[in-house]
């Protein structure tokens, strides 16, 4: 009995046993992979190895350089050796981690029928238009004609001439060495006409050890998809001043000319308005002895924000704003000149600030009180102003004074005031700019994700990573400023919300193959599928 | 005569706005205009309009060169391609009974109303981005506009302005009426003025007084209107209203007066140089009717006669652009008097301070034969510091009775009375004569029900705080502290021994 009775309490303990066991098995197999699977962050894939690759790369800006030689131009017997090409690679210093390259691929011909007839004529202005005719340069490239060393095409004391497109004219030498001679030569005009390392220090300029690179370089704007630009008149006393300005005939004249011709960096929209009663911050101080007011150097920082309150934001688009005011001062202010860090004042009576805009101020003609009584009708001189703000747009943007070899003549922008070179120059910069910013943006937000593992990755933003075209970085790059743009844009949206929604990918393909050969990027890390 | 033809002009001005303008050599103008209208309750309302007219279209152009017009409103007609726009602000109500009828009210909280034009394919996302906008311009929460707030009226809300088709479908119309209006709606609403607030009439508009109004509403209506009489092409009309309506009657001590200086602590200095038209008008017309019950000071150049909403009005003109009424070394304070005071009129109203000292509302009135006279008093219920409540707050709290003596008039002529010699209850009051006799009348005292807190909360916390206490904690503790040990059995205390001893003795087994 007692043996039964032990037998079952056996058996009920090993029953036990097996019911706990069983009990653990199922919430191990059943219960974790359930836990596991409900309490999951969605988390997209993101091309992690790729986007650290982007750290890696090493770009290689190539600038392909035509060189044409005409007949007397170097000795017969070098000319026998035409056509050939001739590479130079030399590295851009920069504290950079991206490896940048610039490679000069000089390419030397004999001059066609019509190029020698176009450099046989009188005036170097008129061979230019004659050359530019028969076909439209490659965007980035470079043409330079060498001519014979007597010819009288350039005036007698000038080595070289330098044209608003893509041209260049150097005189040729006889001379044993000719090539060598002429190709540093050559490498001296692309320099000034060309990529430097100043353009793309200015271009890197936010991604760059402080130290080294001033605040200047800090001046032009961020690459963006468009700008608004904003001319504003301010006049502060319409009791004492009429103001008038031919805003509208200005911008159709001088602005937008320089805006079509820059429309590869962005989309431009300008607009102008009148603000009365807008105040500048400072009071400007009396100087007895010319009886003016002035505003010194280092109050001017004080002006711009209390005068911005009134400028109104742009209600309507995302663009940033650059902001041009003309400031008209008050009568008991007048007249009012700015003067620099050594007190003395300056030419122009304007200034810009970084990544805002420029001010100008406009003293009213004194003569203009003595004839009638207030208020004074006041017209507007804008081909003075208009000097001015385009200036300082064209420093806005990063479009720098040219620096010459010397004994070089130089022909100076067209109507448009901005070279097809400098236009060149700028998407360079732009191209590098972006880059540098999608890479840093690209891999700081790799690494943000990375830090934070319980953050959701929604498929939309994955989707945007890809379509960031990565690989096509790899391989090749090409650039139309804007085009990059729309990438920038994409990768923006990742950080911030933006408003505007995107749908898929932005389609890219046609522009990348626009400037092939230009600028061109390998990794030495990423496949290369080209 | 002079005065006749200026009268036409004005006449003519309001008949056709379209008509306006054709000889006016700037693409736009600004126009200015405040009215001042005492109420029949003796508050004192005032609407401010700037009007600025562009002839431009918008959304032809593509660089768009502002001048009055101001560019952040222009940037929305072109972007959004608005055909209407019509956005109000407003803090109070209009109290129609007492204050006549409003020029244009509006409701409590912000109210928005757009037409788009044809042209917009996608009419909810540019109402969506519209509103997001404007609550950007105005500081406003305007952005909580969404599909939930949002109607599309089908009948109500016609454009007010030209307009090709009324096909409701571009209509959207929304209102918050939670939406506070403070300074800093105010703010962005005067820098839109071309004169912002330096000059012109929108000097009086400082902030901290306008929001100590029994009413304040500033809207922005744009529309697009007649360039010409014929109509060939159009132009943008931008009105921006203001109207507050200033409690005169209690700030004035019982007394209908104004002048500009009291109700905004400011006069008007210079005229807006921009402006091509400046006026106060000022309503007089209870003075005509009434035989000069009322002087405004300076006195008018010029008056106005209209039918205004259904009744004769008089107004007062003064031309800011006139420098007789404003120069360099006047400023322009307008004053009304009313010359007779109103005959049934003392009131004293001292207004309570919390904690410190009670309302004191005094009223001399002379109430005619067989008639009710009605006062009543609006008051907010407030709840009390907590201690502050008695110990049967339900109950309600007791505001004193109403006191009321008169001097009623006696049917009868009653003989004069000797003080001493006269019965008692006859001589507590000194009567003054004998037709009339004293008496004080006191009203039921009012039992106010006020908000009383759950005071039963913190007996209910207390009660849920020990149970979960004594349960969980308790119990807890016990089984933390308590140690469980197996007791050896012993020889026994001396009561044992005893038991076992008796046992023992009568044979027993022992324990």
């Amino acid at each position: 009995m007692a043996a039964a009775g032990a037998a079952a309490t056996d058996l009920e303990v090993v029953r036990g046993k097996r019911a706990a066991l069983f009990f653990a098995a199922v919430a191990i197999v059943l219960g974790l992979p359930l836990w596991w699977k409900t309490t999951e962050t969605y988390r997209a894939p993101l091309p992690y190895s790729q986007i650290s690759g982007l750290n890696a790369l090493q770009l290689r800006l190539m600038v392909p350089v035509t060189v044409v030689f005409t007949r007397d131009s170097v000795p017969l017997d070098d000319q026998e050796k035409l056509p050939f090409t001739v590479v130079h690679e030399r590295e851009i210093p920069l504290k950079y981690k991206m490896k940048i390259k610039c490679r000069f691929q000089k390419a030397y011909r004999r001059a066609l029928d019509h190029e020698e007839e176009a450099l046989s004529l009188g005036s170097v202005q008129e061979a230019e238009t004659m050359l530019a005719e028969p076909q439209e340069q490659a965007e980035g490239s470079l043409t330079v004609y060498v001519i014979s060393e007597h010819s009288p095409l350039l005036p007698q004391d000038m080595m070289s001439y330098i044209g608003p497109k893509r041209t260049a004219v150097m005189r040729g030498i006889m001379h044993r060495e000719a090539f060598n001679i002429i190709g540093r030569r050559i490498i001296q005009v692309a320099q000034a006409m060309s990529l430097t390392e100043d353009v793309l220090a200015a271009a890197l300029a936010d991604h760059l050890p402080e130290d080294k690179w001033s605040s200047d370089k800090r001046r032009p704007l961020k690459s963006s998809l468009g700008y608004e630009i904003t001319f504003s008149l301010l006049n502060p006393d319409p009791k004492s001043h009429d103001v008038h300005w031919d805003i509208e005939g200005a911008v159709r004249r001088y602005v937008q000319p320089f805006l079509n011709a820059l429309s590869a960096a962005g989309n431009f929209s300008v607009d102008s308005q009148i603000l009365y009663y807008a105040m500048l911050g400072v009071n400007p101080r009396f100087d007895p002895a010319s009886s003016s007011y002035y505003l010194a150097s280092h109050s001017l920082p004080h002006v711009i924000n209390p005068v911005e309150s009134r400028l109104g934001s742009s209600a309507a688009s995302l663009y940033p704003v650059l902001n041009f005011l003309l400031y008209v001062p008050e009568l008991a202010h007048s007249p009012l000149y700015i003067q620099d860090k050594d007190g003395a004042p300056v030419a122009t009576n304007a200034f810009h600030s970084p990544r805002w805009g420029g001010i100008m101020v406009y003293n009213v003609d004194p003569k203009a009180y003595n004839a009638s009584k207030l208020p004074v009708r006041v017209e507007v001189d804008m081909v003075r102003v208009m000097e001015v703000f385009l200036a300082q747009l064209r420093l806005l943007f990063g479009i720098a004074q040219p620096q010459l070899p010397p004994k070089c003549l130089f022909s100076g922008p067209k109507s448009e005031g901005l070279m097809t070179w400098e236009l060149d120059r700028l998407l360079w910069a732009r191209s590098v700019e972006n880059l540098a910013t999608a890479t840093t943006t690209l891999t700081s937000l790799a690494q943000l994700l990375g830090k934070i593992s319980n953050i959701v990755i929604k498929d939309d933003v994955a989707s945007e990573t890809t379509c960031a075209p990565l690989r096509r970085i790899s391989t090749r790059l090409t650039s139309s400023g804007s085009r990059f743009g729309t990438w920038i844009q994409a990768l923006s949206s990742l950080k911030s919300r933006s408003l505007q929604p995107r749908s898929g990918c932005p389609s890219t393909g046609g522009t990348w193959t626009q400037m092939l050969g230009v600028l061109s990027a390998t990794s030495s890390r990423l496949p290369s599928s080209a | 005569m002079a005065v006749a033809v200026r009268l036409a002009l004005i006449v003519l001005l309001l008949l056709g706005p379209g008509g306006w303008g054709h000889t006016e050599p700037s693409r736009d103008s600004l126009r200015e205009e405040l009215v001042i209208t005492p109420l029949p309750s003796g508050d004192v309302a005032a609407t401010f309009q700037f009007r600025t007219r562009w002839d431009s279209e918008l959304q032809r152009e593509e660089v768009s060169h502002y001048r009055l017009f101001p560019k952040a409103l222009g940037q929305l007609i072109s972007k959004y391609s608005l055909q209407e726009l019509h956005l109000s602000f407003t803090q109070g109500f209009w109290r129609t009974r007492y204050w006549g009828p409003p020029f244009l009210q509006a409701p409590s909280g912000a109210e928005l109303w757009v037409w788009f034009q044809d042209t917009v394919t996608d009419v909810d996302k540019s109402w969506k981005e519209l509103s997001n906008v404007l609550s950007g311009i105005f500081c406003a929460s305007l952005n909580f506009i969404d599909s939930t707030n949002t109607v599309i009226p089908t009948a109500s809300f016609k454009p007010l302005g030209l307009a090709n088709g009324t096909d409701h479908y571009f209509l959207r119309y929304a209102v918050l009426p939670r939406e506070v209006v403070c300074t800093e709606n105010l703010t962005p609403w005067k820098k839109l003025l071309p004169c912002s607030s330096k000059a012109g009439l929108s000097v009086l508009l400082k902030a901290d007084r306008l929001f100590h109004t029994s009413y304040h509403s500033q809207a922005v209506h744009i529309r697009p209107v007649c360039r010409n009489a014929r109509c060939t092409s159009i132009s943008w009309e931008l009105r921006q209203t203001l109207s507050v309506v200033f409690d005169a009657f209690v700030t004035g001590q019982g007394k209908k007066d104004w002048s500009l200086f009291r109700m905004f602590s400011r006069t008007l200095t210079e005229p807006c140089p921009l402006a091509a038209e400046s006026r106060v008008y000022v309503d007089i017309t209870s003075s005509k009717q009434d035989n000069e019950t009322l002087e405004v000071n300076p006195p008018p150049l010029t008056t106005y006669q209209d039918v205004i909403l259904g009744t004769q009005k008089t107004y007062a003109v003064y031309d800011l652009l006139d420098t007789a009424v404003i120069n360099n070394s006047r400023n322009l304070n307008l004053q009304l008097k009313w010359k007779r005071p109103p005959e049934n009129g003392y009131i004293h109203y001292q207004p309570a301070q919390d904690r410190l000292q009670p309302h004191l509302l005094e009223m001399l009135i002379q109430l005619p034969a067989n008639s009710v006279t009605k006062v009543s008093i609006q008051f907010e219920r407030a709840l009390l510091k907590w201690t502050e409540y008695t110990p049967d707050p339900n109950h309600g709290f007791y505001v004193s009775p109403s006191v009321l003596s008169a001097l009623v008039p006696s049917i009868v002529a009653s003989k004069p009375v000797d003080w001493e010699e006269s019965p008692l209850f006859n001589s507590l009051f000194p009567g003054s004569d004998s037709s009339s006799y004293f008496v004080r009348l006191y009203t039921e005292p009012l039992l106010v029900n006020l908000p009383t807190p759950d005071f039963s909360m913190p007996y209910n916390v207390i009660c849920l705080t020990c149970t979960v206490v004594a349960v969980c904690y308790g119990s807890f503790y016990n089984l933390l502290t308590r140690t469980f040990h197996i007791e050896e059995p012993s020889k026994g205390g001396l009561a044992k021994r005893l038991a076992n001893l008796i046992r023992r003795a009568r044979g027993v087994p022992p324990l």
